[in-house]
C-alpha cells in the first residue's frame, strides 16, 4: 500500500508542478503583451495629438532656414511612431538606456532613480495604512455585529468614497495635514467593503460559530481562524490595490508638491514629452500587471490547493 | 425601492429641479461679473457671495451642477453602450474576439484610471474654446471608461450564453444576431442599469479631479471641477467656499446609494 502511495504521488507532484508551470508562462506572455501593447498605444497617441512635433523656438524670425532645418532634424525621429517605439525597446533592451526627457533636459533613467523612492514611499504608507484602517473600521461591526458600529463604518466609507482624490489633496495640504497620508484615505474606503464581506463570510463559518459557542476569545478566534481564512484573498486584493494607489499618488504629489512619479506624470502630459511618457506608462503597466500576477498566483495556489 | 434609495433620487431629481430653474428663470447670470462687489459674502442678492471677479457664485455652481447631471449620465450612457458592444459581443461568440477583448479590458484595467485620463486629456488641446473642452472631457470620459463595465457585461453575457431559452431559441432556427438583440440584451438590462449608474458617480469624480488638476472645461465655464479650485484659494476657509464640494459629495453619494442592486455577481 505505502509503495502504492509512494509511486503515484511523484507523477501527482510532478502534474502539479507542470500546471503551475503553464500557469506562470501564460500569465508572463500575456504581461509581456500588454506591457508592449500598452507603450505601443501610449506612443501612437502621443504622436496623433494635435500640436506634436510643433517646436516654438521655430516661430523665432531670428532664425535661417539651416538652422530651422536643424530643429526639423531633431524631431524626425519621432516622425515615424512605430520605428521610434522600435527603436526605444531596442535601446532599452540592449543597453538599458531609457534616453533623454526633451521637456526637463535629463536622462529619463536619472529621473526615475531620484522619484522613484518617494512614489514607492507615500504608495507603501498608502496600502499599509489604508489596509490597516478599512480593516479596522470593518472588523468591529462584524465582530459584535453591532448597528451602531455598522452605521458609523458605512457613513465614513460613504464620505470618503465621495470625496474627489485631488479635493482631499487640497484640503489636507491648505489646512498643513500629513499630505502623506492622503494615499491611505483613497484606498481605505474602496478595500472596506470587500474587507468587510470577506469578514462576514469568514465568521458565518461553522467552526468558527461553533468556536464562538464554545466561549473562545475573539482575540484568538482572530489571529488562529479568521485571518488565516481570509489572508489570501486579501493578498490576492492587495496586487489591485497597488493600482489604486499609484492612482491616488498622482493628484496628491502634483497639487502637495511631491516630487514623485506621478508629479513627473503629470509634468510629462503637459509637456507632451514622447520618450518621458511612454517611458512612464511602461513602467506603470509593468508595476500593476506583475502585482496583479502575483494576485493571480496567490488565488490559483488557493484554487488548486 | 427602498427608502434610501427613493430618498437619493428624490434628492438628485431636487438638484436637477434647481439647475433646470435656475436656466429658465435665472436671478444672476453665471458669466456676468458684478465689478464693484468681487469677493463679496452672502447676501439675500448673492446667497453663496461673488468671487475674485464679482461673478455669483450661487448661479455659477447652479450652472455647474446643470452640466454635470446632463453630462455626466450621457457619457456614462455612451460608455455603457460601448462597453456592450464590447463585453456583450465578447460574451456571446467567444473565441478569437472574445480573446482580443479580454485583452483589451485587461490593457484599460491595468493603467490607473485617473494615469490613463490625465494622459489622454493632456494630449488634447488645453486651449480649446470653453464648449469644446468641455464636450472633449466628457467624451473622453465616454471613451476610456468603458473597460471596467466591459468585463462585468462579457461576465453576465457568457453566463446567459448558457441558459437552456438561449440554446432553446438557437435550436429553434435563430441567428446569432437575433439572439443577442431580441433575448440576450433585454435580458441583461439589470446589469446594464447597475453599470450605468455606478459609472455616473465615477465620472463626476473624475471631471472633478481633472477641474482641480487644471485639465477640465475652460473658464468662463464654471463645472464642479473648475469650482473646487476655489479650496485652493483663501476663500475656502470661510463656509460657503466649502458649497461645491457639499453639492459633489451630495451627488456622488445620491448616485451611489440610487444604484439598483445588480443581479448577477461576477
Amino acid at each position: 500500500m505505502d509503495g502504492y502511495i509512494v509511486s503515484s504521488a511523484a507523477p501527482r507532484a510532478s502534474k502539479a508542478m507542470q500546471t503551475y508551470c503553464r500557469f506562470l508562462i501564460s500569465r508572463i506572455g500575456a504581461l509581456a503583451g500588454t506591457v508592449l501593447l500598452g507603450g505601443l498605444l501610449t506612443a501612437v497617441l502621443v504622436r496623433v495629438s494635435p500640436g506634436f512635433l510643433v517646436d516654438e523656438r521655430e516661430l523665432d524670425p531670428r532664425l535661417s532656414e539651416a538652422s530651422r532645418a536643424s530643429i526639423e532634424q531633431e524631431h524626425s525621429a519621432n516622425r515615424d511612431v512605430l520605428a521610434f517605439y522600435i527603436h526605444r525597446l531596442g535601446r532599452m533592451a540592449m543597453h538599458a538606456d531609457l534616453g533623454d526627457s526633451p521637456s526637463l533636459n535629463r536622462p529619463i533613467a536619472q529621473l526615475l532613480r531620484e522619484r522613484f523612492p518617494v512614489t514607492l514611499q507615500l504608495m507603501a504608507a498608502g496600502m499599509a495604512g489604508g489596509w490597516t484602517l478599512a480593516f479596522l473600521l470593518a472588523l468591529p461591526s462584524v465582530m459584535y455585529r453591532s448597528r451602531l458600529f455598522r452605521g458609523l463604518a458605512g457613513s465614513f466609507h460613504q464620505v470618503l468614497m465621495s470625496l474627489p482624490a485631488a479635493a482631499m489633496a487640497v484640503l489636507v495640504f491648505d489646512w498643513g495635514g500629513p499630505v502623506r497620508a492622503l494615499v491611505a484615505l483613497v484606498i481605505c474606503p474602496r478595500v472596506f467593503e470587500y474587507i468587510r464581506n470577506l469578514l462576514e463570510e469568514a465568521y458565518a463559518q461553522p467552526h468558527i460559530v461553533t468556536a464562538r459557542a464554545k466561549g473562545l476569545g475573539d482575540a484568538r478566534i482572530l489571529l488562529r481562524h479568521v485571518l488565516p481564512s481570509v489572508a489570501p484573498q486579501m493578498l490576492a486584493l492587495a496586487g489591485v490595490s497597488v493600482s489604486m494607489a499609484f492612482g491616488a499618488a498622482i493628484p496628491v504629489e502634483s497639487l502637495c508638491d511631491l516630487p514623485g512619479i506621478g508629479q513627473l506624470a503629470w509634468k510629462a502630459a503637459m509637456a507632451r514629452d514622447l520618450p518621458l511618457l511612454v517611458t512612464i506608462t511602461l513602467m506603470v503597466v509593468v508595476m500593476t500587471q506583475a502585482c496583479n500576477m502575483v494576485s493571480d498566483w496567490v488565488s490559483f495556489r488557493e484554487r488548486q490547493t | 425601492m427602498k427608502r434610501p434609495q427613493r430618498l437619493a433620487i428624490i434628492v438628485l431629481a431636487a438638484l436637477f429641479v434647481a439647475a433646470i430653474l435656475s436656466a429658465v428663470a435665472p436671478a444672476n447670470s453665471h458669466a456676468r461679473q458684478y465689478r464693484d462687489l468681487p469677493g463679496a459674502r452672502p447676501s439675500a442678492a448673492f446667497p453663496l457671495g461673488t468671487d475674485e471677479l464679482g461673478r455669483d457664485r450661487l448661479a455659477r455652481l447652479l450652472f455647474a451642477t446643470r452640466i454635470s447631471l446632463v453630462l455626466a449620465p450621457a457619457a456614462a450612457l455612451a460608455a455603457t453602450l460601448l462597453a456592450v458592444m464590447v463585453g456583450g459581443m465578447a460574451g456571446y461568440f467567444g473565441g478569437f474576439w472574445d480573446k482580443c477583448a479580454v485583452r483589451a479590458i485587461d490593457l484599460m484595467l491595468s493603467l490607473p484610471w485617473l494615469f490613463l485620463l490625465l494622459a489622454a486629456r493632456a494630449l488634447l488641446p488645453l486651449n480649446a474654446p470653453p464648449i469644446a473642452s468641455l464636450i472633449m472631457t466628457y467624451g473622453l470620459l465616454a471613451v476610456l471608461g468603458w473597460a471596467g463595465p466591459a468585463r462585468v457585461i462579457r461576465a453576465g453575457t457568457r453566463k446567459l450564453r448558457e441558459s437552456d431559452f438561449i440554446l432553446q431559441a438557437s435550436a429553434g432556427g435563430c441567428g446569432k444576431l437575433r439572439i443577442l438583440w431580441r433575448h440576450l440584451i433585454p435580458n441583461l438590462k439589470p446589469i446594464l442599469l447597475a453599470q450605468l449608474w455606478t459609472t455616473i458617480p465615477v465620472f463626476i469624480l473624475s471631471e472633478a479631479n481633472l477641474g482641480l488638476l487644471g485639465l477640465s472645461a475652460s473658464e468662463p465655464f464654471p463645472t464642479w471641477g473648475n469650482l473646487l479650485r476655489d479650496l485652493e484659494s483663501p476663500f475656502s476657509l470661510q463656509p460657503e467656499g466649502f458649497a461645491p464640494l457639499a453639492v459633489v459629495m451630495l451627488s456622488v453619494a445620491c448616485f451611489k446609494l440610487a444604484t439598483p442592486a445588480q443581479e448577477y455577481h461576477t
